[in-house]
């Protein structure tokens, strides 16, 4: 995987409006973005609905996936585009879901919603309409996907990277700042994990910093590049972002995302936790 | 409702009491922006959080003790910086012109 395979631009987007077999879809952390303005053509995932199970913590099964694939009217040859807003937050993390149940072709629009809105580009609130296919899902890619065991087992052996604010980090908030503050689980990170918040991964409009930035990001981060990487933020969809650069644009080997993160990991009893601005000691 | 800004976003099912909250309208020529985008920038200068304007201009943070920078992003205009102090228990209100 390349920037050139995973990344298009909104001016590539612009320009392929109506080319058949490009599906634009948007996935936003605010799921009512959408229904207020949307790309022409694009349809929606909501992420609370159509990508959770509704009863378990989990996300929907191959079966649920496509189903929910074959409604919206996308086939197994289809490039998707994906987009949203929060710096394309959900969007990576749709990307990801995608990747996870095998899709050959998928892509993120660079700079998600907000870069379209900023550039003035068109939105629209007319609703496409797709035909109904029969789409095919293969079996969950879990070499890019962590359980809490996998980070525990993870403190002082693997890169552990933690790309929340450093508040969220060190301690000193729960929950990303657009949210309330009232969580139940502890606050902290896990011991031995590097805080690289998903945003040095951007520019301020949204779109991603070249490869060379990037490359010395992690460098100077202190990632080592021999050793399997976990990306963690607090539920997981921020740590898709950074999954997406490490994996996707600068071609890591061996990167999972940990969807449960720290919602998941500061509700654990008995594991190890770290408070403060330092990664602390296995 | 107690603490929501005239015209404001709802704080239905907020505990303010708990929060320290920052928000605000962004207006270009005195009116609303409802497609901009403010986001949080912590002491260090360190990106927190981002949220769109909603149609009537305004946003909303629940941030933490102290000294923050709020940036505006908006079509057609230079981002704009503006600090801000937070505290539990309160609401800081900020105007941003763009």
């Amino acid at each position: 995987m390349s920037r050139e395979n995973a990344l298009v631009s909104t001016q590539w987007v612009e320009e392929n409006l109506d080319t058949p077999g490009i599906v634009l879809v948007e996935v936003d952390e605010d799921t009512t973005a959408y229904d207020k303005g949307h790309i022409k053509g694009a349809i929606k995932l909501d992420w609370t609905t159509d990508l959770q199970d509704q009863v378990r913590r989990d996300f929907v099964s191959k079966e649920q996936f496509e189903a929910l694939l074959s409604a919206k009217g996308v086939s197994n040859d289809d490039t998707v585009v994906l987009y949203g807003g929060n710096n394309n937050w959900f969007a990576a993390y749709a990307y990801w879901y995608f990747t996870l149940y095998g899709h050959a072709d998928v892509k993120l629009m660079d700079g998600g919603r907000k870069k379209w809105e900023l550039d003035s580009r068109e939105l629209t609130d007319e609703l496409p309409e797709r035909a109904a296919t029969s789409y095919t899902a293969t079996e969950q890619d879990r070499s890019i996907r962590a359980f809490r065991d996998d980070a525990v087992a993870a403190i002082g052996v693997s890169n552990l990277i933690d790309v929340r604010s450093p508040d969220e980090y060190a301690g000193r908030l729960l929950a990303p700042a657009h949210l309330p503050q009232e969580q139940s689980q502890r606050a902290g990170h896990v011991p031995t994990s590097l805080n690289v918040p998903w945003s040095k991964n951007c520019n301020d409009d949204g779109t991603f910093k070249s490869d060379d930035d990037l490359k010395a990001l992690y460098a100077e981060a202190g990632i080592d590049d021999s050793k399997d990487t976990i990306a963690l933020c607090r539920i997981g969809e921020r740590s898709s972002l950074t999954w997406f650069v490490l994996k996707e644009l600068l071609g890591h080997q061996s990167v999972k995302n940990y969807d449960g993160s720290w919602t998941e990991y500061g509700s654990l009893v008995g594991v190890p936790i770290a408070l403060g601005d330092e990664p602390g000691d296995a | 409702m107690c603490g929501a800004t005239e015209g404001g976003l709802s704080l239905d099912g907020v505990n303010v009491a708990k929060e320290a909250i920052i928000q605000g309208q962004v207006l270009r020529d005195g009116e609303p922006v409802g497609n901009a985008y403010v986001r949080l920038l912590d002491r260090t200068g360190e990106f927190t959080a981002e949220v769109p304007t909603s149609a009537s201009g305004h946003f909303r943070f629940f941030a933490g003790e102290g000294d923050w920078t709020l940036r505006t992003l908006a079509p057609k205009a230079d981002p704009v910086d503006r600090a801000v102090r937070a505290s539990v228990g309160s609401i800081a209100e900020v105007s941003i012109a763009v």
